[in-house]
This record gives C-alpha cells, sequence and structure tokens, in this order.
C-alpha cells in the first residue's frame, strides 16, 4: 500500500477502484469532521466503547455483589459512590460501567446478524429479479408490515426471556430495510457495465453477487445500521424494562430502569441513571447519524 | 421507511392510480396471511407449558389432561394452523387465558383507549410538529433551525419509559400538575357510561365537565410525551418538504411579485407540502402504536398495549399473538390509507426518494 | 409570518393551563371502599375454580361457608351458614345442620339443598380446588352418594376413612367449600356445565357483599348485601382496582386517589411510617418462603451439605432490609398460626460452623451449583443476598433467572439444583404443608402424586407414613404433637432451607377503620370498615 498521503486520497483520478472507494470514505470524513453535533456524538460513542474495555478499571465496586444490605443500601449519590448504591447494596456507576459491554454487545451482534441477512436477501432479490424478486420482497413486507417493537415482544415470548434471545428478536426485526435498501442499489448495479462484463467471462451468479455486488452495496448498508443504532439500543432497552430482555442481576440500563422503578419516589437516583446513561448514548449515536445523513445525501443538506 | 416508498411503478393504459390501488390490495392480503402466519409459528415455539399457564401450579394430572386436550395440543401443527386461521377469519382469536373472554372482546374494549392516546399525541405532533419545521425550514441554518434539530433528536434518544417515570415524579408525585396512572380518577370511574370506549368523547357526550377535565388531566402528560416523539418526525419531515418547495420557481416568481412573504409560506408553500405530510402524519399515526405499548405500560393506561404487555407476562399466548395481529393489521392499513391518500390528494403520483 | 406559530403556541398554553386547573377530587367517596392491588392473577370468581389469591379474598367476602374460624384464634371454629354438625361414631360421616331463615343476596332462602350442590358440583366440575375434597374419598362418580341431603335443613358428608375432624373442618373452610345460590346459577346453565360459563364470572353467594363487576385486569366492585345475616357493612362499596406498580399505589395512597394500597415494597413501608394520614396494618400470612435442593445433585443429596446451606443465609438482614416489613423469619414448614406449629428457629448465619459441616461432607472448598430464580423483585433479591453469604463458605451459585411460568416448569420437572420457592397452604390445616414438605409416596419419575418433596426428590417412606397417620388422628392435641415431630425432623435432615414467612402489609388512610387482615387470604374482611 503506497502512502495515505492527502494528495493521494482526494485526487480526481483515482488509480483503482479501492482508491475511489477510500478516497470517498475521506472525503465523507472530512465533511463529517466539520458537523458539531456528529463530533460530539462520535465522542460519545468513543467514550462509550472505553467506558466498556476499561470497565474492570473504572468500576470501583462489583456490579453484581453488593455490598452490606444494613448500611450501605439505597445511599444517594456521594464521593463513595458517583451515581449512588441500589437497593442491594451495590454500586449504580459500576453497573452503569459494565452495562455499557451489554449495550454494545447488543448493538454489535444485531449488526452483526442483521446486516448481512438484509444484504443476502436484498441482493439476491436485485440481482435475480422475477419470481425470486416477488417472493422475497413480500416476506420482507410482511415483516416490514408489524411495528418492530411489538413483533420483537411476540418473538421474546415465544423465545423466553433473556439477552440473547432479544438480541434474536431484534435482529429478526431489523433486517427488512437493509434488505430494501440493497435490492434497490442492486438494481442500479446489476446492469452495470462492468458486471456484464464479468457475467460474459462465465462467472456463476453466486460469485457475481458475492464478489461484486455484495461489497458495493456494503457501505450505504452500513451506514443504514448505524443509522438505527439508536433503535436498537431503545428496543433492547425496552425489552430489558418489561422484563424481557436481559434478566437481572445483569446490569442491562432498560432492566435497571425497571428495577429502580419500585424506589423511584424516595430513591430517584437508582433509575435516572441508568435512563440517563440510555439517553446519552443513543443521542450519541444520532447525532452521528444525522451528521452522516447529512453528509451522504446532499439533497438534506442544501 | 416503509414499503410503499420504494415500491416501483408501472406503465400501462389504465390511470396509474386504478393499478397502483389494485396492487396495494394485492399487497393487503398477501401482507395479512403473512402476519396471520408468522404469528400462528409464534405461537407455536413458545417453550411455556400453555396448559401450565391455563392451569396454575397445583393442578391434578388429569386436569392437565383435560386442558391439553382442550387447547388442541395433540393436532398434528399443520392442523393446528388451518384451525387458527379458519378461526380468524371468523373472528375468533381465541380465548385469552388471562381474562376467560374471547381475545377480540378485550382487544375491542382496550383498543379505544389506544386510539384516544394515539389521537391526542398525534394532534400534538402535528399541532406543534409543523409549525416548528416550517419554522425552521424558514430559518434554515440559524439557530431556531438547530433548536429544533438538537429538539427532535433528543425525542428520538430519550427512552420513553424513562421519560414517562421520570415525568410522574415531577409532574404527578412533586408538582401535582397533572393527574396520575390510568384514565379517570375512581371517583368518576362508575359515572361515565360507555359509548365510545374515548373518555374525553363520552365525558362530552354526556355533558359531565368534571369527568371530562379530570380524563384530560390523565391523559395529558402520557399524550404529550407520545406527541414529542411524533413530533421529532414530524417537524424534521416538515422541514425538509418545505425546503424542497421554497426552492421552487412558482415561490420565486410570487416572490418576485411581491406577495408578502408570510403568504407565500403558509398559503403556497406549505400547502404543496401537505400532500406528502399527511402520509407522514399518518404513517407516524400508526408508529404511535409501538411507542404505547410503552407509555400504556408505566402510566397503566388500560389500552391495548398494556393489553399485550400484561399478556406477555403470564405467557398467555393467544392474547399476545391476537394483540400482535391487531396491532400489525392497523398497521398495514395505516400504511395503505398513507398511500391511498397521496394518491387521490395528488394526482400527478410524484414519486420521492 | 409568525403568527401561525404565535397562535398554536398560544393554544397549546391554554390547554396546559385549562387541564392542570382541573378539578381533582382530593379524596374517594364516603360511602366507598377503595383498594389498589395486583389482581391479575384472578382468573375466575366460581368457588369451585378460585384458587388464587386475590379471588380468594374477593370471595371470602362475598360468600359464606358451612363453618368458619375466629380469625385471631384459628383453633375456635364456628358455624357461619351450619347452626351444628355432629359426627358419626365411626368418624367417617359429619351430619350438619343448616340455620334458618337465611337468604342469598338473589332472595333465595338458603338450604341443605345449596349445600349438596356446592360441593356435588366442585368434586364433579374437577377444578384446581376440587383435591381438596377429593382427599375424602369423594369422586366424580361417588359423590352424589358421599354427600347427600338428609331434609330440608340437615345433610351428611361421608368419607372413606375416619379422618381427623379438625382436618376436616377446615378444609370445608376453604374457598371450594362456599355455598353457592343453586336456583341462581342452575337457571345459568348450558350444555350441562352446571352453570359454569356463567358463575365464572358472575356472582350467585350470600356474603357480607355482593359482586356486581369483575373486569379482569382492571377492577372489581362489590355492593353491599342487604340479605346477609351479620351487621349491615357501613360502607357501600368496595372497589379493588387492579394497579401492579407498588410506587404507583403509594403515590395513590399518599395522593388520597384510593384508601389501601395492598402491594407496598419494604422501602415504601419505611417511607410511609412518617406519613401523617397513612396508618400501616399487617398480618402474618400462611405463605412460606423456601429453598427447595434437589437430591439429584450428588452435593446437595450429602445430609451435612443440605445442614450447612441452612447455615448460609442470613436470614435476620433480608427480613429486615430487602424484604422489611413483608416477612418474619421462619424456619419451619407449617406457618405460624396454624394448628401443630413448631414456633422454632434454629438456623442463622454461621459460616464457621457451615464449613465444620462442609469438611465433614468432604467439600471443605465448598462447590458450584445453579439455582433457579424467578425474576420477580422479592425473589431475585433475595437470591442475590444468599448467594452472597453461601460465596463466604466456598458454595458458588450461579442464578438463572426465568419468568414465572419458566422457572416453575423446569422445578416441576425436577430439572434444577437450587429453587427459591413460594408456598402457601391450600386449607387452614397442617396437613396441606405436610403433604408438601414431608410426604412423597412414590419417588419415582413418572410418579402420580408430585409433592415439593417429590420435586426435590427426596425419598422418605417413613415420614410419609407418619404424615399419613397424623390425618386419622382424632384428638387435636396428639394430632398437634405430630406435626411437631414432622417438622423438628424436617429441620434436622430436609432438603428444604425454610426462610421466612410472609407478612401481608396494609397502606390505609388515617380515616379508615375496622380492616380485618386474616391468616389466610379468604380471610381479609371489609364488612367492618368504616369512614370517617
Amino acid at each position: 500500500m503506497s502512502v495515505m498521503s492527502r494528495e493521494w486520497l482526494l485526487t480526481e483520478q483515482p488509480a483503482s477502484r479501492r482508491q475511489a472507494h477510500v478516497g470517498q470514505a475521506y472525503r465523507t470524513w472530512l465533511a463529517l469532521r466539520g458537523n458539531r453535533l456528529a463530533m460530539v456524538g462520535l465522542g460519545i460513542i468513543v467514550v462509550l466503547i472505553l467506558m466498556a474495555v476499561l470497565a474492570p478499571l473504572i468500576a470501583p465496586y462489583d456490579p453484581i455483589q453488593g455490598g452490606d444490605l444494613r448500611t450501605e443500601r439505597l445511599l444517594p449519590p456521594s464521593w463513595q459512590h458517583l451515581m449512588g448504591t441500589d437497593d442491594l447494596a451495590r454500586d449504580i456507576w459500576s453497573r452503569v460501567a459494565y452495562g455499557s459491554r451489554i449495550t454494545l454487545m447488543v448493538v454489535a451482534l444485531v449488526a452483526v446478524i442483521a446486516t448481512p441477512v438484509g444484504l443476502l436477501v436484498g441482493t439476491i432479490s436485485g440481482y435475480f429479479g422475477g419470481v425470486v424478486d416477488t417472493v422475497l420482497m413480500r416476506i420482507t413486507d410482511i415483516f416490514l408490515a408489524f411495528p418492530q417493537l411489538v413483533l420483537a415482544l411476540a418473538f421474546v415470548a415465544a423465545l423466553g426471556p433473556g439477552i440473547e434471545n432479544a438480541i434474536i428478536a431484534i435482529s429478526i426485526t431489523s433486517w427488512p430495510p437493509y434488505a430494501r435498501l440493497a435490492r434497490a442499489e442492486t438494481l442500479t448495479i446489476r446492469n452495470a457495465d462492468h458486471i456484464a462484463a464479468i457475467k460474459l467471462q462465465g462467472a456463476s451468479s453466486l460469485r457475481i453477487i458475492w464478489g461484486h455486488v455484495v461489497p458495493l452495496c456494503l457501505s450505504s448498508v452500513v451506514i443504514r445500521v448505524t443509522l438505527d443504532m439508536a433503535g436498537i439500543i431503545l428496543t433492547a432497552a425496552g425489552l430489558g424494562f418489561l422484563g424481557l430482555g436481559a434478566q437481572p442481576p445483569q446490569p442491562e440500563w432498560g432492566a435497571m430502569i425497571a428495577e429502580g422503578r419500585q424506589f423511584i419516589i424516595d430513591n430517584w437516583w437508582v433509575s435516572t441513571m441508568p435512563g440517563i446513561a440510555i439517553f446519552v448514548v443513543s443521542l450519541g449515536f444520532n447525532f452521528l447519524g444525522d451528521g452522516l445523513r447529512d453528509v451522504m445525501d446532499p439533497k438534506a443538506r442544501k | 421507511m416503509t414499503a410503499v416508498e420504494e415500491t416501483e411503478g408501472r406503465n400501462g393504459a389504465l390511470p396509474p392510480w386504478v393499478g397502483r390501488l389494485g396492487r396495494l390490495l394485492v399487497t393487503l392480503v398477501i401482507t395479512l396471511v403473512g402476519l396471520l402466519f408468522v404469528t400462528f409459528l409464534i405461537g407455536r415455539v413458545v417453550p411455556i407449558d400453555p396448559v401450565l399457564a391455563a392451569v396454575g401450579d397445583r393442578a391434578s394430572e388429569s386436569t392437565y389432561h383435560k386442558v391439553y386436550l382442550e387447547l388442541g395440543l395433540d393436532k398434528p401443527l399443520w392442523e393446528q394452523f388451518l384451525i387458527y386461521v379458519n378461526n380468524v377469519l371468523h373472528g375468533n382469536l381465541g380465548e385469552s387465558v388471562l381474562t376467560n373472554r374471547p381475545v377480540l372482546d378485550d382487544i375491542a374494549d382496550t383498543f379505544p383507549a389506544t386510539l384516544e392516546l394515539s389521537t391526542f399525541a398525534i394532534l400534538i405532533g402535528t399541532c406543534v410538529g409543523v409549525p416548528l419545521g416550517v419554522w425552521a425550514a424558514v430559518r434554515q441554518g440559524r439557530l431556531v433551525d438547530q433548536i429544533v434539530r438538537v429538539l427532535g433528536l433528543v425525542g428520538y434518544s430519550a427512552p420513553i419509559f424513562w421519560l414517562g417515570l421520570t415525568g410522574l415524579l415531577v409532574f404527578y408525585a412533586r408538582l401535582g400538575w397533572v393527574a396520575g396512572p390510568g384514565r379517570i380518577d375512581i371517583a368518576y370511574q362508575y359515572d361515565v357510561e360507555r359509548i365510545t370506549g374515548m373518555m374525553l368523547v363520552d365525558t362530552l357526550l354526556q355533558g359531565q365537565w368534571d369527568a371530562f377535565w379530570n380524563a384530560l388531566s390523565h391523559i395529558l402528560l402520557p399524550g404529550t410525551l407520545l406527541g414529542y416523539y411524533s413530533l421529532a418526525y414530524i417537524s424534521r419531515m416538515t422541514r425538509s418538504f418545505m425546503l424542497a418547495e421554497l426552492g421552487q420557481e412558482y415561490i420565486i416568481t410570487a416572490r418576485v411579485k411581491g406577495v408578502r412573504e408570510s403568504r407565500i409560506i403558509w398559503r403556497h408553500a406549505l400547502r404543496n407540502a401537505a400532500v406528502p405530510l399527511v402520509t407522514v402524519i399518518a404513517l407516524s399515526y400508526g408508529n404511535l402504536l409501538q411507542g404505547a405499548v410503552l407509555t400504556e405500560t408505566v402510566f397503566a393506561w388500560p389500552g391495548l398495549g398494556m393489553y399485550l404487555t400484561n399478556s406477555l407476562g403470564s405467557a398467555d399466548m393467544n392474547a399476545v399473538l391476537g394483540a400482535t395481529l391487531v396491532i400489525g393489521a392497523v398497521f398495514v392499513a395505516l400504511n395503505l390509507l398513507s398511500d391511498v391518500l397521496y394518491t387521490v390528494l395528488d394526482p400527478r403520483v410524484r414519486r420521492r426518494g | 409570518m409568525l403568527s401561525g406559530i404565535r397562535l398554536f403556541a398560544l393554544g397549546a398554553i391554554s390547554a396546559l393551563a385549562l387541564a392542570t386547573a382541573a378539578p381533582v377530587r382530593a379524596a374517594t367517596p364516603a360511602d366507598t371502599l377503595v383498594q389498589a392491588w395486583a389482581i391479575d392473577d384472578m382468573i375466575s370468581i366460581d368457588p369451585a375454580e378460585v384458587y388464587e389469591i386475590s379471588a380468594s379474598e374477593i370471595l371470602g367476602n362475598s360468600y359464606q361457608r358451612l363453618v368458619g374460624y375466629d380469625v385471631n384464634d384459628v383453633s375456635k371454629l364456628h358455624g357461619e351458614i351450619a347452626q351444628s354438625w355432629t359426627i358419626s361414631p365411626d368418624g367417617k360421616t359429619i351430619s350438619f345442620t343448616i340455620k334458618p331463615g337465611l337468604k342469598f343476596a338473589s332472595g333465595n332462602p338458603i338450604t341443605a339443598e345449596d349445600a349438596v350442590f356446592s360441593f356435588v358440583r366442585a368434586v364433579k366440575l374437577d377444578k384446581s380446588p376440587a383435591f381438596i375434597l377429593d382427599q375424602f374419598g369423594l369422586t366424580k362418580d361417588n359423590v352424589d352418594k358421599m354427600v347427600v341431603q338428609t331434609g330440608p335443613m340437615t345433610l351428611d358428608f361421608h368419607m372413606d376413612k375416619a379422618y381427623s375432624p379438625s382436618f376436616v373442618l377446615y378444609c370445608l373452610t376453604s374457598t371450594v367449600g362456599m355455598i353457592v345460590d343453586k336456583k341462581l346459577v342452575m337457571s345459568h346453565e348450558a350444555n350441562g356445565d352446571m352453570g359454569y360459563g356463567w358463575l365464572k364470572t358472575h356472582y350467585a353467594g350470600s356474603g357480607p357483599f355482593a359482586i356486581k363487576e369483575w373486569k379482569p385486569n382492571d377492577s372489581v366492585v362489590m355492593e353491599r348485601n342487604a340479605n346477609w345475616d351479620g351487621p349491615a357493612p357501613k360502607i357501600k362499596r368496595v372497589i379493588y382496582r387492579h394497579v401492579p406498580e407498588p410506587a404507583t399505589q403509594r403515590l395513590l395512597l399518599q395522593k388520597g386517589d384510593i384508601d389501601i394500597a395492598r402491594n407496598l415494597g419494604a422501602d415504601d413501608l419505611k417511607a410511609l411510617k412518617t406519613d401523617a394520614d397513612i396508618k400501616l396494618e399487617s398480618g402474618v400470612k400462611g405463605t412460606i418462603y423456601y429453598m427447595g435442593l434437589n437430591q439429584k445433585n450428588p452435593n446437595l443429596a450429602k445430609p451435612e451439605v443440605r445442614q450447612a446451606m441452612k447455615y448460609l443465609v442470613d436470614y435476620a438482614t433480608i427480613a429486615d432490609t430487602i424484604m422489611g416489613g413483608l416477612v418474619k423469619v421462619h424456619q419451619t414448614f407449617e406457618p405460624s398460626g396454624m394448628l401443630g406449629t413448631l414456633e422454632k428457629n434454629p438456623f442463622s448465619l454461621d459460616v464457621a460452623k457451615a464449613k465444620e459441616l462442609l469438611a465433614k461432607a468432604g467439600l471443605p472448598d465448598g462447590f458450584k451449583v445453579t439455582m433457579d430464580t424467578r425474576n420477580s423483585p422479592d425473589i431475585t433479591g433475595m437470591a442475590q443476598a444468599i448467594q452472597q453469604t453461601m460465596a463466604q463458605a466456598g458454595i458458588q451459585i450461579e442464578l438463572i433467572p426465568g419468568d414465572g411460568k419458566q422457572t416453575l416448569t423446569k422445578y416441576r420437572a425436577r430439572n434444577h439444583d437450587i429453587y427459591i420457592g413460594v408456598w402457601g397452604p391450600d386449607y387452614q390445616d397442617p396437613n396441606s404443608n405436610a403433604q408438601g414438605f414431608v410426604s412423597n409416596p412414590d419417588n419415582g419419575d413418572n410418579a402420580s402424586t408430585k409433592t415439593l418433596a417429590w420435586r426435590n426428590a427426596w425419598d422418605i417412606p417413613d415420614l410419609t407414613k407418619e404424615t399419613d397417620a397424623a390425618l386419622l388422628e382424632a384428638d387435636p392435641a396428639k394430632r398437634a404433637a405430630m406435626y411437631e415431630d414432622l417438622q423438628q425432623k424436617a429441620l434436622d435432615t430436609s432438603p428444604f432451607v425454610i426462610m421466612f414467612q410472609q407478612v401481608e402489609a396494609f397502606g390505609i388512610r388515617k380515616n379508615v377503620d375496622g380492616v380485618i387482615i386474616g391468616p389466610s387470604f379468604n380471610d381479609n374482611g371489609f364488612y367492618a370498615v368504616s369512614k370517617h
């Protein structure tokens, strides 16, 4: 790889498709950097990741094992307990810190499961067209016909409560928009000259889809997934709140709010702290997503 | 955000809207059958023992077996699906284990409460969201625009159940500005006769002003919170539609002619932006249904959403699937409605996106 | 240009102002008692079917039984609908005489025919509580011959053995023994269902209040029954409103929107102690919190391990903090307030003693084990506190959370290691819990009787025989001694770590008097309530 100089990245005559792609991404980044809200969002996400990675270092107490029930229950925020303690004498800050791992895991796993499914369904549908397209898109439509949270609720009811099942349920309900997007992209690509050229060389359809169509759809789908991340976090928290997501004693933020609601009158901090955590993180993803949308869609920016 | 947005057009001899509506109807039917299949499948993979859910912990083995047969669990899966479809077509969604009543009756009882809440919310969302969006578009890039944008993003980001809890704590428990959970105080509950099932409407129809104000003070907090969510979306879309209109030539022409700016904005631009806006409002009306699930749970609002979460808690699968099916169907219907409105209001059948 | 926006803003603000100025009635009506309670467990209000806590209480206030007991001293039995009863010399028949002149809420007279009908109906319908009557040898086929009318106001109750009379009479005080209005019920019969379809959601009783309306998951309304033979209740209406959240109940109570809050949490109770408008009343209930140790797990099957675990729960701290005001420490399987209860709590947190026992069992460093915990706040909190103290002796517990149905399904299949359970007696007699905890007629996987001992695979042929014997002991004092002995043996050897007994706490507005909190849920009475 040559040195990625600024000139190389911003050249008007890219030497390879890869250079064009990387250059495009760099230009996006430059535009994004000028967007203050997007940078705030990015900052929040970086902090979230650091928090998850460094949880054992920044959490002064065990997130699961509580302290002395007689003396350390439901203490208000103080220097000993930055966010106070909960009803089982656990340090809320430590739980919020460890909870960031669960939140990140949910977002990452849903992205890892839903993106490939959406991509595959969309590209196959768009590439082959005809009956395949009709059938796959009808299935997609059916899934789109349910409000996401309600469908996820029904799935979790069927699978049983638990964080793994919540992730599966959210994934099942997340892929359809990605499939639609990938299909739309594929429709514009499939008749492109270079695809036709590869077809002439006798490459199999699967190969063409996997090797040439999917990579081209990837960036727009990935951006769409990023835009959805705040929604994923909120859905997971909602499931946790209803007792269908992560189960106690796991320090999942939604479940923590649910646990704290019994104490909300006298001990507001128990449910407020995890609530703020969810709010800030999904705000971060929304800020970033908003900035990305502006940059990627010049129409909206104007 | 929905299926209709990206459907392709088709050229034919008939006016385009006929084909479009026809295709929509076919889609509707297929989608509804699909909904049925999905809910049925979900219902059959539950690891919870539905018999146990029905008879309780201490029932004898013979009672257990009797209920097992009653629920048709001994029959093959395909037969159970056919029975299910047949039942649904006859308006039979099964009996709720929890309430011992036909699920459809339960839904008919709870739906008006949800409708009332969502309608209240969409009114707030529209009445506040549209002017805000217009304002932001007019002052594009200025402080107002930024504030509206952040306001919208905050609306997208805050977990509604948490806002609800906090709102109850502050406005009900601490300040006493609004009434607490539920639709109306118990003192009025048994005086209000059920006509439409919507408290605000029923109390008005019966001229019970005290009860009306009481019901209003109950709906205010959950309705406003829910409204805020649709506001975030509506103001954002209004802004972008307005921006598109304000850049059109006829606006420039009007300006050159010296038409008053307020007239240009409210009469000319907004009227044209209204067409796509109506579809957006219809769609967010559908989306409120899912926001209502969590809001109703927090505010003990006896609607479809709370019915759903209650049933979930007791593994009452008939009720869960019935509610899911109905919410899905309403959602589909609203999507269809927004599409029809779009077609009817705008003969050009413009395509967005 | 902004006139439109201003207009909207003005509208919104004035709407807000109007709504906030709306009148909120400060108190509940003077003739109505309003309670907030989680009543989502109710599935029926038919005495032949009711088996749920909330429905039991509602029936307790709206139906009458042949016999009742003094809620302050359970050993004192008295007639409710029955004027008197005699026991045959062979001990296998009880003859009841009905009080004359009683009437149902419908106006129909109460006769022996109604009583016979009620028992026959319950046995024939064979719903969850039918086994309480079946215990005496009643079956669908023979019940017509076992419970017979001998005159307009007399009936005979035959049994297959000479059961202890106290056992039989206590069983008849449960909800399944409530007397229904035959004429009214049968007028709603459909397809030979003995009025089952109708009575599930309707009322046909004779108690202080009549059930007017039950909206599942929403509310129950009862109204004063003028035909009740007791002193007329001072309040006209009792309304139960379904409010699942303790915090919400407390807010409603403090605001005066309700008169009584029924599901307050430990910390709510603590906070309400200082509220001048609220008083707290409580009563000990029969429900017991225990840990079941599955004997299929080789470690838990060791007698020393079972005993060691009893020393590894910090009973007092849990009862004082997370469960403060909601439980009392109680370690024998019969709850306080029952005939023959052994009032003895020998265990407390003693890590050294537990370690010693574990060493004897060959497990000086402890072991790993799982515990299935229902995801309700009380059980979860308890489980985590126990997890912590067990760890001090090296026993590492992995919690497996699940919802009630999931954990119960697993427990009933004997697939657990440790299960935290809640168990209440089915009727006010020691046999109920003895049957559960110390009787296991067949420990095979396909046994027909699946008691709690069976669920934990505790094979106890001797104790099973002793439990059966206690049923036939006619002398109450001797019978009590037999149960005390069984409880002592359970303390010494059983795989049950019995921890707490439930205390039911009511948060009541100061202007409400006369609430009766009895030992079982159908004893909570509101007929004496007055508001001032």
